[in-house]
């Protein structure tokens, strides 16, 4: 597997990322958007393991990273939805374009 | 060329499809389906990178937690065979755009940078004991605290997940009406 | 040194009525109002007389000189550890002598009011507002700092307004109200410059420090403020004439009168207690306070005789041709303040040559009472046949016998006729004049005639002159009863006044206020007196032989006088040239401009601001869109920037 380099996975990384970016900017449903996000979330995840297993073998600081952040987008989903399900109870809706009370 | 060359690009091609189908696909359902793969193809990369934990928690929480999750609130809110609303296209264009760019400028970044220091003279392949007692260390690298804290930020988030879900115990009459219709 | 601090009570009393008066008095206390504020000024009175007992009598005297006693200090606005404005009581010889003046007077305006203002619906209201002029008045005499001094003279003007104007309903009294407000109000501008000019120099406020500072020739203060000048004057003169300015606007002095007469549109008792015998002599009593700084700066005296000698004659001339009697004694007040302050500004300070002063402050204290008593008596006349021009009355004798007596005794006290108390202070002041400036004693002389003239004219008009006044008076319109003289409140006044205008001349005044605090020895000279005596019987005689009964000679010498009869008769078109110059010069030549440049730049400046404001937020505002995505996309376009930023161009 060494003939792998860190560049490799990292150009995973970084496409992974932007592809939920580019939902994120796309998609006009909430749930879709909380998919898109979790989706840049474990681009991020994929560069800790990687930058851990390749360059600091010795300590495993990138895996606890990932694991705070896998515990943490479970606690943001778990709210995301919470909000998301009470905005359609108020909206009968639930496409982010619909709900721009907020604005000026 | 061997073997684990081939898995890595496979699983790759796997991640970045399945990604782009759940960012993409006009049917919510299996917006979150691709997702799911996607998810699923992450967690094949660990178990590729040989760190199992990682592979299997990823599993259990993504996989097990967060995709059910997001598939019953589509349930509770969604017609699942219903295509979605589609954005503008020039939005379309100009965020494929923007991502094209993000991604071409970082890959730039990391082709043109010298600095990793390779050490692949150690193997890296924890086991999950070591993984535990090294978390709940309170040496250096030990991440006891975070620990505690991220236990708070999840029993908070559950105590709000329940306060924000919760009907309104006295309602208007407006929200009444609204109940009903659900 | 005793104790002095009761005489804080002196003051607090009117107050502690005004605030009582105030705000329960029209509900509650209507009925009572008057008997509430005459017995808390009664107090007042009998305060004050116990001060004057003990400080002249007592223990004011040290080494045979009055002492100038701060009995009470508070500091209160502390500016610079040297500059602070304190709120003190000071008792010296005049705010004695002021006190017992302002207290009685005030008492007996007091009594009278009972039954002038009896059924007045806003009776309370009155009282209310008379225990806040005399609080004030009180406030203004016992100030040790002369920006207490300013705090009291505005309160003062306050009150004033708010006395002129007590019958809101009458667009004239409105007007007289305003006028007078704003004519002194543009002296006080003159009076805080002063103030200024003086704090600045003096570095302090504090009267007794200023005086101290001022008159000592060699301390740095006065080579400091007699070294700078503007436009060729020593700032002393200008601080000095600024102040008199103040003191001239609330001495109704010429130029500054126009509002005295007007004045006279208030409730009589009010013109008699404000506009003659109390506040119109705040400016008089400001320059004597400050007598030891003006004497140091002759030019500044200078201005204060001629501008007092001005009004004097001025208002003497007037005062003959009016037909209003309220306005007749409008101006023969003007005339004896005239008196008041070109004796001060003969004055010297000190010793044999400060008898200017005293004279001065003896005219203040003599005319206090025959000037009210004169207003009083007015007031019992206007109150019976209810009209304030000279042709509804005449032969009122008989109906109205004790105001007959205590006026005449007035008009022959204001002559100057011995052995009435007017006598006594008038020689006074014309043997200082003679030793110091004839021309001032030439002006004083005639004008002590003209006043014996325009008296007795009054006089006769109102209680001779024409016969038979019960047919034209008994019954008005209305049909109900003459009521006589009034109730015995007023009268009872008149006659307390009536014998103090015989008495107080008798007071050797000059044992007790001096400019130095020493006593001074006077005698009336009886050679001297016999010119002003018998230059005043004379002007009496003419007066009877024109007024006495109605046989047409004044008409003629009024037509032979001709042009300057209509002159004096029109106050010599003084109204007029205020009019003249506030409406045609100062309106359009300063006034538009100011307002075009208010509305178009001022204003415009800030509509173009909030014009610039609206516009750009109509722009931008389209930013805050609502929409989540958009937000992320600028976060997402603002990392993309830093990140080119931070490594491409910035590194």
């Amino acid at each position: 597997m060494q003939e792998i380099p860190l560049s490799q996975i990292l150009f995973v990384s970084t496409a992974l990322f932007f592809i939920g970016m580019y939902g994120l900017f796309t998609r006009r449903n909430l749930i879709t958007m909380l998919m898109s996000i979790e989706l840049m979330l474990n681009s991020v995840n994929i560069n800790f393991v990687a930058f851990n297993k390749y360059l600091f073998p010795d300590n495993l600081d990138g895996l606890f990273f990932t694991l705070f952040i896998i515990t943490i987008a479970a606690a943001e989903a778990a709210v995301a939805i919470a909000i998301i399900i009470n905005l359609y109870r108020s909206h009968h809706s639930i496409d982010v374009e619909d709900a721009t009370e907020m604005k000026y | 060329m061997n073997i684990s060359s081939i898995l890595f690009y496979a699983i790759s091609a796997l991640i970045l499809g399945a990604g782009i189908l759940a960012v993409t696909s006009v049917k919510i359902f299996r917006a979150a389906i691709w997702l799911l793969f996607s998810l699923v193809g992450i967690a094949a990369l660990y178990f590729w990178m040989q760190v199992e934990f990682i592979a299997a928690i990823q599993i259990v929480v993504y996989v097990g937690g967060i995709v059910v999750l997001i598939i019953f609130s589509i349930f509770l809110t969604q017609n699942s065979g219903k295509e979605m609303n589609s954005p503008a296209l020039s939005k379309k264009i100009f965020s494929a755009l923007a991502a094209l760019f993000g991604t071409a400028f970082v890959h730039n970044l990391i082709v043109h940078y010298e600095g990793f220091a390779f050490n692949s003279a150690k193997p890296f392949n924890p086991n999950v004991a070591e993984i535990g007692t090294q978390m709940l260390s309170t040496t250096s690298h030990g991440f006891i605290l975070p620990f505690e804290v991220v236990s708070m930020l999840l029993l908070a988030a559950m105590v709000g997940c329940i306060v924000i879900a919760m009907r309104p115990a006295i309602s208007t009459s407006e929200s009444n009406t609204l109940n009903n219709k659900d | 040194m005793s104790n002095y601090l009761y005489i804080l009570w002196i003051p607090l009393l009117p107050l502690a009525t005004f605030v009582l008066l105030g705000l329960f008095g029209r509900k509650y206390l209507s009925g009572i109002a008057g008997i509430i504020g005459t017995a808390s000024l009664l107090t007042s009175t009998i305060l004050s007389f116990v001060a004057a007992k003990q400080y002249f009598f007592v223990d004011g005297k040290v080494n045979g000189v009055f002492q100038k006693i701060v009995a009470l200090k508070y500091t209160w606005l502390e500016f610079s550890p040297n500059v602070s404005i304190d709120l003190g009581i000071i008792v010296d010889p005049i705010s004695v002598m002021m006190l017992v003046v302002v207290t009685s007077v005030s008492l007996m305006v007091h009594v009278f009011s009972l039954g002038y203002m009896k059924g007045e619906e806003r009776f309370a209201t009155y009282y209310a507002f008379l225990s806040l002029f005399t609080f004030s008045m009180l406030g203004l005499i016992l100030s040790a700092n002369i920006f207490q001094v300013y705090m009291f003279w505005e309160l003062v003007g306050v009150s004033s307004f708010l006395l002129i104007s007590y019958y809101f309903n009458k667009p004239s009294a409105v007007a007289a109200s305003k006028k007078a407000f704003i004519v002194t109000r543009f002296a006080d501008l003159g009076f805080l410059i002063g103030i200024l000019i003086l704090g600045f120099y003096g570095g302090t406020l504090d009267i007794g420090l200023l005086i101290e500072r001022f008159t000592s020739v060699h301390s740095t203060q006065f080579l400091s403020i007699t070294s700078a000048s503007f436009l060729g004057a020593s700032m002393l003169t200008w601080g000095l004439v600024l102040v008199f300015m103040g003191g001239a606007g609330k001495s109704a002095m010429f130029p500054l009168h126009i509002w005295l007469p007007d004045a006279m549109e208030g409730p009589t008792p009010v013109s008699a207690l404000i506009h003659a015998a109390t506040m119109v002599v705040a400016g008089v009593y400001l320059v004597a306070r400050m007598f030891p700084v003006f004497s140091m700066d002759e030019s500044a005296l200078n201005i204060v005789t001629y501008v007092g000698a001005a009004s004097a004659l001025f208002a003497a001339v007037i005062a003959c041709t009016q037909t209003d009697i309220k306005r007749v004694l409008a101006y023969s007040t003007m005339s004896q303040i005239g008196y008041m302050m070109f004796a001060l500004g003969i004055s010297k300070n000190g010793g044999e040559n400060g008898l200017g002063y005293m004279a001065s402050m003896f005219h203040l204290f003599t005319h206090a009472f025959f000037k009210s008593l004169l207003f009083l008596g007015a007031g019992s006349v206007i109150h019976m046949v209810h009209s304030n021009e000279m042709k509804d009355m005449g032969g009122l004798r008989k109906l109205m016998p004790i105001t007959h007596i205590a006026f005449l005794i007035a008009c022959l006290a204001i002559a100057g006729i011995p052995p009435f108390a007017g006598f006594f202070s008038k020689e006074e002041i014309l043997t200082a004049a003679f030793h110091e400036n004839k021309i001032v004693y030439g002006i004083a002389l005639f004008t002590a005639a003209l006043t014996s003239f325009y008296m007795f004219r009054l006089y006769f008009n109102i209680f001779w002159s024409k016969e038979a006044p019960v047919a034209a008076h008994g019954h008005d319109d209305n049909g109900h009863e003459s009521h006589g003289e009034g109730p015995w409140v007023m009268k009872l006044p008149l006659l307390i006044l009536a014998a103090c205008a015989v008495g107080v001349g008798f007071i050797p005044f000059s044992q007790f206020v001096t400019s130095d605090g020493a006593a001074l020895e006077t005698h009336v000279d009886v050679v001297f007196s016999i010119a002003p005596v018998v230059l005043s019987v004379l002007a009496i005689l003419l007066a009877t032989s024109f007024y006495k009964n109605q046989n047409g000679k004044s008409d003629k010498v009024a037509a032979a006088f001709g042009g300057f009869y209509t002159a004096a008769y029109k106050k010599f078109y003084v109204d007029e040239v205020y009019i003249f110059i506030t409406k045609k010069i100062i309106f359009p030549f300063i006034g538009q401009p100011i307002a075009w440049a208010d509305k178009n730049i001022v204003d415009g400046f800030m509509q173009l601001l909030a014009k610039t404001t609206s516009k750009i937020s109509e722009l931008i505002k389209g930013l805050q869109s609502g929409k989540v995505q958009n937000y992320a996309m600028y976060f997402f376009g603002g990392v993309a920037v830093l990140s080119i930023l931070f490594i491409h161009i910035w590194k």
